[in-house]
């Protein structure tokens, strides 16, 4: 298989829409915070902590979507901490956002050791299985890579839509847009600028954990430390290569994954002759260069 | 007389030990238009803001359609009918005017936004009232007179029958401002009341009918409009009578500043100067008056030295300037006020200080091998201070703490130290109440008696009658051909500010 036949086996395809779902979740949440005009720096905490709480209520016997609307909520509360902090008390969101991420961090490699305490293996649960959509996923390539994924991955391309549609279709979605722009425009038109910023963090913040709570819980089986690795981040970049679109963010989160589903085979395909650190940096290489605009 | 519509009673606003509002009361009858006049500082705003419910008055109530409004609330504020349009627009930049207008108008739980419905609306309003604006427009892509007439059309939108305007003729161009005034008259005639808040007498004497004058946080005064005459609306509101400055006759002196078919760059903002001309002789206030964007702005940059010639001379006393830039500008004695003495003229986080020694901190005066002589600086600040009379609390303190008028003065201080023989004023009033407008008048006049060229650039253009010995209008780049004082009417220079009948001077 040579480097561009890679580019048409579904297997890459699927892969790299796998890769793309938890970052899909993540870049959302991170775009509504914006919008509303927060800056959300703790999603990489908050990731950490979703991935956490979603794998470890399936691990104590609850059932799969528990796990998810537990990382959920585990986001959210983090999400009304920084919101807490940087609205109403007007505290810098840079300095709340890291913080943010440090704790949340900290707090749940703390949790696991306190929880989990005499493993030495990460245990496993059984996680999210490919649903295959009748019809569509027998279409070649495409199919496969759309249509045969976890039900995570579904939800994931669901929530773009409804993003979409909320913040420019509903009432709602233009209030949350107004208050980044111009918060002063809203307070004149009567609506608190303080509890819209606050909802739309904490639903962000939400997105972002259920991203995390992809990867124990549809990509992987299990929890592990340092997992999230730089994908919060990358969401943010992916807000801004998406220039603050649902849509625009989609096609960068893919674009993103391909690029790191592609490096993966690229490195097998090569056989070691070139150092895997180059196919490493290329997706980063990709939002950094949107990144000047 | 019918009852009143809007009824304020015994309001008292303290800021620390600063009393904004002492005690004011009064009423607003159906159908009325009642200025609200008073310097800047006067209590005004404030005023309106407890109206509103920005802020919660510390005594007082207000009262609307004979029902007391809950302090401290903007939403009652707006479902009892009051709508506000700000000084700066509350609007939201990279959003239509549709969204701007509906945003907080439908239930947030509302599962759709009603376009249609809204455009509908909007489109018949802007048709009755004549506030011409497409809908559909991003409100970044509009002029100020028509991001005004999103506002007045967002309280509307919302029902409002009390119309607060709070100084909506700041920003606006004379042309502007008679289209606002025709439609305060239609909405007046639909049974709306109008509170209009200005520091300009022509205009409340154009536009209201009742007049309530603020000093210092009080109610100076109260006065029918058409029984009153603007010599008694200025004493109540400065506490003495206010004259325009005498202009004593100077004979013209040498040619001191010239620019010689001047062209500048072509940029995306801004009107480029094309083969411009002009010159500015000693002892002469020449006057420039257009309306503002027309390419005054490129002018005084070039002026000022942050603007560079790509074509053409600029001649400083008989010999042609090179390398311009803004040190060469001073260093030629081009003495300036800029436009905005906020974002240009001064830096807000800094002290007096070193704001007073900003265009001269190298020099021997100030620094020595390399290093600030904060001791001839402080004195520096001490002596303007003290010749201008400006209110500070002390050399040290950080300049955004001051008022506009004394930040201006500042300006002037530093501006005029070394007696420049040029001197560009630009907008130098702007924004100041009438005591501080009539001081930058006398100083500008006072370095036009010993012999300085003097460039004013104004939007008003009484300012510019009363001051220049010679008006020029510019108009799309263009400049006209200089005309006497008391040679052209208003209305001609308003025909030239227009864009009629002008050629290259």
């Amino acid at each position: 298989m040579d480097a561009f036949e890679i580019l048409l086996s579904a297997s890459f395809w699927v892969a790299a829409i796998r890769i793309a779902s938890p970052l899909i979740f993540a870049t959302m949440g991170e775009l509504i915070c914006e919008r509303a005009g927060v800056l959300n720096l703790g999603i990489e905490g908050i990731m950490t902590a979703g991935a956490f709480a979603g794998w470890f209520t399936v691990y104590s016997g609850g059932d799969l979507w528990t796990g998810v609307l537990v990382a959920a909520l585990a986001g959210a509360m983090f999400g009304l901490l920084h919101a807490t902090l940087t609205v109403p008390l007007g505290l810098s969101q840079h300095v709340v956002g890291i913080g943010i991420t440090l704790l949340a961090t900290s707090l749940t490699y703390f949790t696991y050791r306190l929880l989990l305490p005499e493993v030495t293996s990460p245990p496993k649960i059984e996680p999210f299985q490919p649903v295959a959509i009748p019809g569509l996923s027998d279409i070649p390539v495409i199919g496969q890579a759309l249509f045969n994924q976890t039900p995570l991955t579904y939800l994931a391309f669901a929530t773009v839509a409804l993003t979409a549609w909320v913040l420019y279709r509903t009432p709602l979605g233009l209030a949350v847009r107004a208050v980044g722009e111009n918060p002063s425009a809203v307070e004149a038109q009567g609506i608190s600028v303080t509890a819209i910023r606050i909802g739309a963090v904490m639903v962000g913040s939400a997105l972002m954990a259920i991203g995390g709570a992809f990867l124990t819980m549809s990509a992987f089986n299990s929890f592990f430390f340092e997992m999230i690795n730089g994908r919060g981040w990358i969401a943010i970049a992916l807000v801004v290569f998406g220039s603050w679109r649902p849509g625009k963010a989609l096609i960068g989160a893919i674009l993103f994954a391909a690029f790191d589903a592609y490096q993966v085979r690229l490195q097998q395909l090569t056989g070691g002759v070139v150092p895997y650190q180059i196919f490493l940096m290329m997706p980063t290489r990709l939002s950094a260069k949107q990144l000047r605009y | 007389m019918s009852s009143p519509v809007l009824r304020l009673s015994g309001i008292t606003k303290r800021f620390g030990p600063l009393v904004a509002n002492d005690a004011i009361s009064f009423d607003l009858a159906r159908g009325e238009v009642v200025a609200l006049l008073g310097e800047n500082g006067a209590g005004k705003t404030t005023l309106m803001n407890i109206l509103f419910g920005h802020y919660v008055a510390d005594e007082g109530v207000v009262e609307a359609f004979g029902k007391a409004l809950p302090p401290g609330d903007p939403h009652a504020a707006l479902e009892a009918g009051i709508g506000m349009v700000h000084q700066h627009f509350t609007l939201a930049d990279n959003m239509t005017v549709l969204e701007n207008i509906a945003l907080g108008t439908q239930k947030l739980n509302a599962w759709r936004l009603d376009r249609t419905g809204a455009r509908e609306r909007i489109e018949k309003m802007s048709f009755d009232f004549g506030l011409a604006v497409d809908p559909m427009a991003t409100v970044g892509s509009l002029s100020v007179g028509e991001r005004q007439r999103v506002e007045i059309l967002k309280a509307l939108y919302r029902n409002a029958k009390i119309l607060i305007l709070d100084e909506p003729t700041a920003v606006l161009t004379p042309v502007e401002t008679d289209a606002l005034f025709a439609t305060l008259k239609l909405l007046v005639a639909q049974g709306l009341s109008i509170i209009f808040i200005s520091h300009k007498l022509n205009e409340v004497m154009a536009v209201s009918d009742r007049v309530l004058v603020l000093r210092s946080g009080k109610l100076s005064g109260e006065r029918v409009t058409a029984e009153t005459n603007r010599s008694e609306l200025a004493a109540l509101m400065v506490g003495q009578e206010v004259e325009p400055p005498p202009v004593p006759p100077v004979a013209p002196g040498e040619l001191q500043f010239v620019l010689n078919s001047v062209s500048t760059a072509r940029r995306a903002s801004g009107t480029a100067l094309d083969r411009t001309t002009l010159s500015l002789r000693g002892g002469e206030i020449t006057g420039l008056a257009g309306v503002s964007g027309n390419g005054q702005a490129t002018l005084a940059a070039l002026i000022a030295g942050t603007e560079v010639p790509t074509a053409g001379e600029i001649i400083i006393r008989g010999t042609a300037a090179r390398d311009w830039s803004p040190r060469a500008a001073l260093g030629a004695g081009i003495g300036r006020i800029p436009e905005d003495r906020h974002a240009v003229g001064t830096i807000g986080d800094m002290s007096v200080t070193e704001n007073v020694i900003a265009e001269r901190y190298r020099s021997p005066r100030f620094s020595r091998r390399g290093f600030l002589d904060w001791r001839a600086a402080r004195k520096f600040a001490e002596q303007v201070i003290a010749d201008y009379d400006v209110k500070c609390p002390s050399p040290e303190a950080r300049i955004r703490l001051l008022s506009g008028g004394n930040m201006q003065k500042l300006i002037l201080g530093r501006a005029f130290d070394e007696e420049p023989s040029v001197i560009l004023a630009n907008q130098p009033t702007r924004g100041l109440d009438v005591g501080a407008v009539s001081y930058v008048h006398r100083k500008l006049l006072e370095a036009r008696g010993r012999g300085a060229a003097i460039l004013l650039i104004s939007e008003d253009l009484e300012e510019i009658m009363a001051l220049s010995d010679r008006i020029i209008v510019m108009s799309k780049g263009h400049l006209s051909a200089a005309s006497a004082r008391g040679e052209r009417t208003i209305a001609q220079l308003g025909e030239l500010m227009a864009g009629h009948g002008v050629e290259a001077a």
